[in-house]
């Protein structure tokens, strides 16, 4: 008797080719570079500010830039070394200019002092880390959690503790860990599963102690099926299997998304303009759990990621990063690019950002590097075919953005619920017109921001 | 990677490929088989009819995209709108009208509009509703099938009040199944445009909504008009109307309930004309007139979003 349950998804979604060439690569641990560049914002929310000073040393983990606003998350030194300079980056989602240190290396990686409450790889007996996390209060590894700096690390980089930390008047009953990794290509999530599986069911079970679910899902794409088997033997060996169920889910694009998730797990829809928590729902992706666990156990701060590097590039590799590390040196390690690739994308192929600067650093966020030969894009005329309304999984009509934009009708669409937009990219993946609608979208949506102060 | 070669793009990085050009391509694929029960039909004078109107219609398409100084793509439209403007009209329609048509197609009706995604009306049915204003007699003569003969002979189609249908109700139904019946070129096997029809389903190019309500709608018409069901909805243009006209993207609406307006909406435009006014068929008409209302369809029925909820309590 397994205790895995299977479910169909809930939308239509897409069926993608999956390029997972790095599935079976072992996550290699990159070397420390001779400098790391760290960008001042790193989450969705307020950028930090800088508590060292320019000369200064730092251990790797030290808290480095801080800021006071709830909604924030500390940044912290990821190699040890001296603070040489500050400088300015452009940051490719938003396109603003941020601040960024650059630390350079003393070559010996001098950590900050960790204090390990419990080693989870050595120890078969997991009652002792179940009674540390029990005796440990909510406020706690809240508190444990934002010193380390953790944010949402499948990409969205909210921070971590005020998702953990709902208003009181919002019941959470459902708690879903994300192991879906929907994108093509990526495979940083499946990798930390398979080897990383106890730090992630222990940080699970950590971030249930903060927010008391009823029902804890670990949601995984059914294309992962080692995974899906692993985590099944872990949860029963730790004894988790009365709490966590484990859902294996029908690999349809954009199932790792939240809103579409949950609908599948829960069957419940959040409501437009909506957050999961408004239907009792809160979404972690598996790195975030990880880093949870080290976090609150461990007491290691976010200092390094799993990265994919992969598309055309020599030797496509799992890397753990440290941050701030630039891609440049992430796709040296991994050979030669191959001679027609002319995109790097952060991120994967659907919904990531297409960059120019290879000195730009692997971020909180940064769960992939794509290295991928253009395509040419000529966009054409709309021929109304409807293949955009067809597969939206938000049941939206993305055409209709396309052509209010081109008119400058900018507020026109609201009136069809632009905000609900998840910019999955399914639509402009299907379009036939080859137009790039989730441009449209964005342009759109950052126009209406603007309009509305 | 050197840096100067480096470019940006908006996400999605990957696209399906699947391209309006292989859609039309496999538009006109599909049309391949009523176009054969054409020229099998009819003979070969409608080999000269077909050339002649997709010949004009992309030279037509090539000549005005370069007085308008835009990008001439041979994406396959202009191939569709001459070919199905072909099977459209009488089989003996003399060649200099249908040339005079195909170049209305797309020079006015579609062209003027913009071109492709811009039309408001079908562009082949508006040639057609063209040359039925200009010449209603070559537009209304038809012959006969003569079945290997190709010594055609002028007669009636079905639906014109001066038709003699067989005793036989089985072996009409037979005639009008394989073709073997007067009308326009493509219109009279129904057979052949369900195969072709198929092809267009097989490949997912057509939403079942629209012939599904047009053709009902049609069926449930006639029965309360007291005729025959069968009769009406495999006679006339009705079969090449509800699968390759209706159901053209540019000209219809793109959510699913608003394709079902369209399609009910069509179907009762075709029995009106069909049973109240003094032509004997109705189904470019009636699909022009429900052009007109796409933009306005389009525009009220929406699809409810994900998570949509009844409105929201003023806080």
């Amino acid at each position: 008797m397994g205790i895995v349950v299977k479910k169909k998804s809930a939308f239509k979604g897409l069926l993608l080719p999956e390029n997972k060439i790095t599935a079976k690569k072992p996550i290699e641990i990159l070397p420390v570079p001779e400098k790391v560049t760290i960008p001042l914002q790193q989450n969705i929310g307020a950028p930090c500010e800088f508590i060292v000073n320019r000369g200064d040393t730092v251990r790797a983990g030290q808290k480095i830039a801080d800021s006071t606003s709830y909604v924030s998350a500390p940044i912290h030194a990821s190699i040890s070394g001296k603070v040489s300079k500050t400088i300015k980056v452009v940051n490719p989602v938003t396109s603003n200019i941020m601040d960024a240190v650059i630390i350079e290396s003393d070559g010996e990686d001098r950590w900050v002092e960790l204090k390990k409450l419990f080693d989870i790889q050595k120890s078969d007996d997991f009652s002792g880390l179940k009674k540390i996390v029990d005796s440990t209060g909510k406020k706690e590894i809240l508190k444990k959690i934002r010193e380390a700096g953790i944010v949402g690390l499948g990409g969205a980089t909210f921070p971590t503790h005020v998702k953990l930390n709902p208003p009181p008047d919002k019941k959470i009953d459902t708690l879903i860990l994300n192991g879906c990794e929907c994108e093509p290509f990526i495979t940083s999530d499946h990798r930390i599963m398979l080897e990383y599986g106890r730090q992630v069911l222990a940080g699970l079970y950590i971030i249930a102690r903060t927010i008391t679910p009823e029902n804890i899902y670990i949601a995984i794409e059914d294309n992962k099926e080692d995974a899906i088997r692993y985590l099944e033997e872990l949860i029963i060996k730790m004894g988790f299997s009365s709490i966590f169920k484990l859902v294996s889910l029908k690999s349809r694009y954009p199932m790792g998304a939240e809103k579409t998730l949950i609908r599948t797990i829960t069957g419940r829809s959040v409501p437009v303009g909506g957050l999961p928590m408004d239907v009792g729902a809160i979404v972690n992706n598996v790195a975030t759990s990880k880093s949870v666990y080290e976090a609150v156990i461990e007491g290691r701060p976010l200092v390094d990621r799993v990265v994919t590097v992969t598309g055309a590039i020599e030797n496509p590799k799992n890397l753990l990063a440290r941050l701030g590390t630039t891609i440049g040196y992430l796709t040296g390690e991994c050979g030669e690019v191959g001679s027609g690739a002319n995109y790097i994308i952060i991120g994967g192929p659907m919904m990531g950002i297409s960059i120019v600067d290879t000195d730009f650093p692997v971020t909180k966020g940064t769960n992939c590097i794509l290295v991928k030969e253009g395509r040419v894009q000529i966009e054409q005329n709309c021929i109304n075919c409807g293949r955009c309304v067809d597969i939206c999984p938000m049941k939206l009509i993305p055409l209709a953005y396309v052509r209010n934009v081109k008119r400058g009708n900018f507020e026109v669409c609201r009136e069809y619920y632009i905000e609900n937009c998840i910019e999955c990219g399914s639509c402009a993946y299907v379009c036939p017109a080859n137009i790039p609608i989730v441009g449209y979208i964005k342009t759109c949506k950052s126009t209406i921001a603007k309009n509305n102060g | 990677m050197e840096k100067d070669n480096i470019l940006i793009s908006h996400a999605p990085h990957i696209w399906r490929g699947f391209s309006t050009s292989k859609i039309m391509y496999i538009v006109v694929a599909a049309l391949l088989f009523p176009t054969a029960a054409g020229i099998y039909f009819f003979g070969y004078y409608a080999i000269y009819i077909i050339l002649a109107s997709v010949i004009t219609a992309v030279l037509t398409e090539f000549v005005i995209k370069k007085l308008r100084k835009k990008k001439f793509i041979m994406d396959g439209s202009a191939v569709i709108t001459g070919l199905l403007f072909a099977l459209i009209l009488p089989p003996r329609m003399p060649l200099w009208m249908v040339v005079l048509g195909a170049f209305f197609s797309i020079a006015v009706a579609k062209e003027a509009f913009g071109g492709l995604g811009y039309n408001i009306f079908n562009p082949a049915l508006a040639g057609r509703a063209f040359l039925s204003v200009c010449f209603p007699r070559e537009m209304t003569t038809w012959v006969l099938p003569p079945h290997f003969n190709y010594d055609a002979w002028t007669g009636a189609t079905p639906l014109s009040g001066s038709f003699v249908p067989q005793a036989d109700k089985l072996s009409l139904y037979k005639d009008l199944f394989f073709g073997n019946i007067g009308g326009s070129l493509g219109e009279t096997s129904a057979m052949l445009i369900l195969i072709g029809a198929a092809v267009l389903f097989i490949f997912r190019i057509i939403d079942w909504k629209i012939p599904a309500f047009y053709i009902g709608t049609v069926a449930l018409g006639s029965l309360l008009m007291g005729k025959d069901v069968l009769f009406q909805v495999l006679a006339g243009g009705l079969m090449i109307g509800a699968f390759f006209m209706a159901t053209d993207y540019v000209t219809s609406p793109v959510t699913g309930n608003g394709r079902i307006i369209f399609g009910v909406g069509v179907g009762v435009l075709t029995v009106l004309i069909r049973n109240f006014s003094n032509m004997p068929e109705g189904v470019c008409f009636s699909i022009l007139i429900m052009n007109a209302f796409t933009p306005l369809i389009d525009k009220y029925i929406k699809v409810k979003p994900f998570g949509f909820q009844k409105k929201k309590k003023n806080a």
